[in-house]
């Protein structure tokens, strides 16, 4: 019933690019002896023009994802086709170029090309691979059911910690007030912790809690040293719930992770994709006035 | 002494009999004439029933369509207003009336009739006009303990007497609605409804309590589909009682400080029938039976207004007035006799609308022995529809123009001879009643029968919520009346004898379906009466695997899901729908039942032994191949799932889900999914800038994840209780809710998978050249935080529910929006597929 955005239409797009990769191969090859295959010989200008044409098209994904009540196809077929025909223009450029290179506009756009699709290689990579990892991350739950379940956690702390000594209240409600699930993007992608902890008996400053470390060795050690009965029984529902807590934040930070590396790729993919506009707009112009 | 004999004794001075004595009141000035007329009253003041009402309690005016005609004045408004202002009239109209007179007694007929009162005095009238209502004679629980005492009641005049307390309220008129929502201002407050919805409120009442029950800081709660079972008292005063409930999750105790039960009320048959009015039958709820004039069999005896089973104060107060002009001989109509006449108009008639409507109500055996009031508001709530060839449609149709210009509220339905009143698989749920002509229905074997006048149709989309299974053909000059769902389930609800009718049909029409068999309709209607119609409530057991079966259904209503195995290892292997069979097996062959039945949601479903299947199968035997091979295509299905030992788990959650009841649903594979929200995006760029579903919300498992998102159930529950009837169903199947939502928020509370939201108007997006190059606004695909005009605010909130596009040609937007494929939208008949993929 799914359909993958590679099987779209039973490799509708894979068999289209195949057919657009021979074609450009075979007017490639029919460059005579005579005059070396180059940009400027019909066949060259045939690719070139054909290549123009596809970045426009792959470009044009932009707008159509947001064309939200667009009758003009799926997303879906969209995507596969952007991802198809982006790899076959990776052969047809090259083929336009002739394998040429120096240090001009010309090659400049060629390289910005290659930056482009391979930074959509990526994208395609992250796209089929971390769905999964999230899946099982979460396991039948979801970011908003962790992060409720987080607050719930929260507030049962702030209530037992009642039962405890004042030093030990406040540095449970200390580690919950100091407790950092997100960040910056970089944060997010190497899952940094700053999490921090205040420890009145040790020191008046804030010290590191990375993933409730902190909080939950001091517990276990102030378990065996508690006050009462009741004191006892509060540090230990304390420690599980910090412990749960724990678990808790890693799935979080892990999901934050996996959508941040969903998203990152594409910091790189659109801004090189309008610099590749820029650049293939003065190729073409400069190719036109110094024909 | 012997008295002056009046023209007229009134007895009862509530809305009905204050009307009348005014009339009265006019006539005698108008003809020079004194003490022709006496208004006597039991109470020392007027309207014992409506001074009863709590204190400070807004007396509504219902039905709006229907003008006041009474020289008495009536608009709705709190409970002392409207005393004051018909003390004020008694005065000013000069009634003659008399206070604390209890009648015990009339005799004789006109024009000599004895009035004889309590102490003893008798008053001799040519008439006399009945208008005692029904209070004073509550319907009692049933229960034993339920006799009225400070812990069970059955009337409240002043709920400021009761303070933090909890007290649960029996009942679902407006009596109980209003008792309830008086005492929630300071109380703990249930209101038990044996019902699913409140079908009897008026609707100022209905969009309070809804209201009332919906805001979630109230300590108001109502129990729905919920009987009183028993009743504990409380062993002192100062201590609670308990009552316990049989609800559809099983049994109910609540500890409470008083039960308050509003029941309705009983005529008091006895004192009427003493005065030798007959009533039709022994049923405790039973009307006497009146004509046109509100005269009843005894000859200058009229009974107007509650007791003759018209309960509201305007449609009273309008029956008093008439009531004087008959006993004066004036022929008048009715004050809703123009509606009538404007719904008639275009008939093909040289008749007056009212012998319009007594022709009516004699062709249709089901409506024979209805009131004829309440005949008359069927009528006036429904369409009359009337199928004409093309040419006498254009004429009609120019003429039904000209009366459109004139803003009535009611007209005459147009169709033309031979279009479809309905299509097959379309979503309509209206019930037809044939009064002239041929409807033919044509199913999809492309089977064809024809009905005739009298005759019904379109009962199974009422009563099952699935979309119709025949084409309706409307034949030449056919005339139909056409009566919304709401409208025919509140009559099933107060007319036993119409459910019944409809009940025995709907029986004969599903068994003809389920066995096509050859018999004739007289066997037929013999055999459905023999046909048991059980209940199950959701999650209950019809039958186990393993036990010995006599018996198979025929589920008319809901969805049974089967099951293999026991216990933990139980696997969810089938779902069965309405129309379909279920253990049918123990009756083919093996009586060992093969799997668990289980009802997903309520269930309603016929229920047949042996005999009962073999008169129906040996009449036809071709069906039984029919039978078997289904039954054949059934077991290879459901052994097939029960098979995948990993995936039937999968079915059992998407049944938790309610996909099991769903038309149409959103799946998302998580495995595919990149969190991109496109979807959601999507649904509020298409929508106003509201979406109507959240992807990260909602369950998954295995991979496959339901989110937020309307299932266009097939019973939905959002449409149960629409006070506007905003809420509707396309023929194509898609649940949507229209412009004129009045924001109770009923159905949000109604829908079980929170679907639905409350929500203001959203600012308009500008256009995109505006928002790119001036910065206005938000731009394509950009939601945020908006912020919300005067103008939306003032319109306040209103539900928005996913109307799955119906009005984008290409389909969901959310589906089509989604980049990588994961989202897709299905119905329960994909299961197998989602599953076997898995």
């Amino acid at each position: 019933m799914f359909e993958n955005l590679l099987k779209y239409k039973k490799y509708r797009y894979l068999s289209l690019s195949l057919i657009l990769i021979v074609s450009a191969a075979v007017i490639y090859l029919t460059q005579g002896i005579e005059q070396p295959a180059n940009g400027g010989t019909w066949q060259g200008y045939t690719l070139g023009i054909f290549s123009a044409f596809l970045v426009l098209l792959l470009t044009y994904l932009g707008i159509r994802k947001r064309s939200y009540s667009s009758r003009m196809g799926t997303v879906e077929g969209w995507t596969s086709a952007h991802v198809f025909l982006g790899t076959s223009l990776l052969l047809i450029a090259t083929l336009h170029a002739a394998f040429q290179v120096g240090w001009n506009i010309h090659t400049l756009a060629y390289v910005l090309m290659i930056a482009v699709i391979l930074s959509g290689f990526y994208g395609l990579f992250t796209y089929l691979h971390y769905p999964q990892v999230m899946s099982k991350n979460n396991n039948g739950g979801s970011q908003e059911s962790w992060l409720q379940e987080l607050a719930q956690i929260d507030d049962e702390i702030k209530n037992r910690s009642g039962s405890c000594r004042a030093e030990i209240r406040l540095l449970v409600l200390s580690a919950i007030e100091n407790t950092k699930i997100s960040g910056g993007l970089f944060s997010q992608l190497t899952r940094s912790d700053n999490s921090k902890i205040k420890i009145q008996s040790e020191s008046d400053k804030y010290t590191s809690n990375k993933n409730q470390e902190r909080v939950i060795s001091y517990l276990a050690r102030a378990l065996p040293n508690s006050l009462n009965h009741a004191e006892a029984s509060a540090i230990d529902g304390i420690l599980s719930k910090f412990s749960r807590r724990q678990r808790l934040l890693k799935i979080i930070k892990r999901n934050l992770q996996i959508k941040a590396y969903l998203k990152v790729w594409l910091l790189f993919h659109v801004p090189l994709t309008i610099a590749l506009l820029a650049a293939l707009t003065v190729h073409i112009l400069v190719v036109f006035i110094y024909w | 002494m012997p008295q002056n004999k009046f023209k007229v004794v009134i007895i009862g001075s509530g809305p009905a009999g204050l009307s009348a004595a005014a009339r009265a009141a006019y006539y005698e000035k108008e003809h020079g004439e004194s003490s022709a007329h006496l208004l006597l009253e039991a109470f020392s003041g007027l309207s014992k029933t409506i001074y009863q009402y709590q204190k400070g309690k807004h007396v509504m005016d219902e039905p709006g369509f229907l003008n006041l005609r009474s020289p008495m004045e009536f608009a709705a408004g709190k409970r002392e207003e409207v005393l004051q202002a018909w003390e004020q009239g008694v005065q000013q109209n000069g009634i003659n009336i008399q206070y604390e007179k209890e009648v015990i007694g009339i005799t004789g007929e006109q024009p000599d009739f004895t009035v004889t009162l309590k102490d003893g005095k008798k008053i001799t009238t040519e008439n006399v006009v009945l208008s005692i209502g029904l209070q004073g004679n509550p319907r009692k629980l049933g229960l034993p303990g339920d006799d009225e005492s400070t812990f069970v009641r059955y009337t409240l005049e002043d709920p400021d007497e009761f303070e933090e307390k909890t007290i649960v309220v029996v009942g679902a008129g407006d009596a109980a609605i209003e008792n309830a929502l008086g005492l929630a201002q300071n109380n703990t407050v249930y209101i038990i409804n044996r019902r699913n919805e409140f079908t009897r409120a008026k609707e100022g009442n209905l969009n309070a309590v809804l209201s009332a029950i919906n805001n979630k800081s109230n300590q108001f709660f109502c129990q729905y589909n919920t009987n009183v079972k028993s009743i504990q008292l409380p062993q002192s005063v100062d201590e609670k009682g308990a009552i316990v409930l049989d609800t559809p999750e099983g049994d109910l105790s609540i500890n409470c400080d008083c039960i308050i039960a509003r029941l309705g009320a009983i005529a008091p048959r006895r004192f009427v029938e003493s005065c030798g009015v007959e009533f039709p039958n022994d049923k405790p709820d039973s009307i006497p039976d009146l004509d046109n004039h509100y005269q009843s069999n005894v000859k200058g005896l009229y009974i107007i207004g509650a007791l003759g089973g018209y309960p509201l104060i305007k449609q009273a107060m309008n029956q008093g007035h008439d009531v004087i002009e008959f006993i004066h001989g004036k022929e008048i109509k009715p004050a809703d006799h123009p509606l009538l006449e404007q719904q008639f108009k275009l008939l093909p008639y040289v008749m007056d609308a009212q012998d319009i409507l007594e022709l009516y109500q004699q062709r249709v055996p089901m409506f024979k022995r209805m009131n004829a009031l309440a005949f008359r508001e069927l009528i006036i709530e429904s369409n009359i529809v009337i199928a004409l060839d093309e040419q006498g449609y254009q004429e009609a149709n120019k003429k039904q123009e000209l009366a459109k210009a004139k803003n009535y509220s009611k007209f005459t339905k147009l169709i033309k001879a031979g279009d479809k009143i309905f299509k097959k698989e379309e979503y309509s749920n209206t019930f037809y009643t044939i009064v002239e002509g041929e409807v033919s229905l044509t199913t999809e074997e492309g089977k064809s029968f024809k009905l005739k006048a009298g005759q019904f149709f379109g009962e199974m989309s009422l009563l099952s919520g699935r979309p119709r299974k025949t084409d309706a053909i409307a034949g030449n000059d056919c005339i139909l009346i056409e009566t919304p769902r709401r409208i025919m389930l509140k009559l099933m609800n107060s007319n036993d004898e119409v459910a019944q009718g409809i009940n025995r049909i709907s029986t004969v029409r599903a068994l003809q379906e389920a066995f096509n068999p050859n018999l004739s309709s007289k066997e037929m209607l013999a055999l459905a009466a023999t046909v048991k119609m059980v209940e199950f409530k959701a999650n209950e057991t019809l039958f186990k695997e393993g036990e010995k079966g006599k018996h198979l259904y025929l589920i008319r209503l809901g969805t049974v899901s089967l099951a293999k195995g026991i216990k933990h290892n139980k696997r969810v292997t089938t779902q069965l729908q309405s129309g379909e069979l279920v253990g049918q097996l123990a009756l083919m062959g093996n009586p060992t039942r093969t799997h668990t039945a289980v009802a997903a949601v309520r269930v309603e479903a016929f229920k047949l032994n042996l005999q009962q299947f073999l008169t129906l199968i040996k009449s036809n035997k071709d069906q039984i191949k029919v039978l078997q091979s289904d039954l054949a295509d059934l077991m290879q299905k459901s052994n097939l799932m029960g098979s995948v030992y990993e995936s039937v788990d999968i079915n059992k959650f998407l049944l938790k889900q309610g996909l099991g009841e769903a038309t149409n649903a959103l799946v998302i594979d998580e495995n595919l999914c990149v969190a991109c929200d496109n979807c959601e995006t999507a649904c509020a760029e298409t929508h106003s800038g509201i979406a109507r579903l959240k992807r990260e919300q909602g369950d998954s498992f295995a991979g496959l994840h339901i989110p937020i998102s309307c299932r266009h159930c097939e019973q939905p529950h959002c449409m149960k209780d629409c006070p506007a009837d905003a809420i509707h169903r396309a023929d194509s199947g898609e649940v949507f809710i229209d412009d004129s939502c009045i924001g109770c928020g009923n159905c949000e509370t109604n829908c079980p998978y929170d679907v639905i939201k409350m929500s203001y108007d959203m600012p308009k997006k500008p256009g995109l050249l505006a928002w790119m190059f001036l910065g206005l606004g938000k731009g394509p695909g950009e939601l945020g935080n908006p912020v919300i005009d005067a103008k939306a605010k003032d319109k306040g909130k209103k539900a928005v529910k996913c109307d799955l596009c119906k009005d984008l040609k290409t389909g969901p937007a959310c589906v089509r929006a989604c980049p990588t494929g994961a989202a897709i939208r299905i119905s329960p008949n994909d299961f197998v597929d989602l599953v076997e993929g898995r």
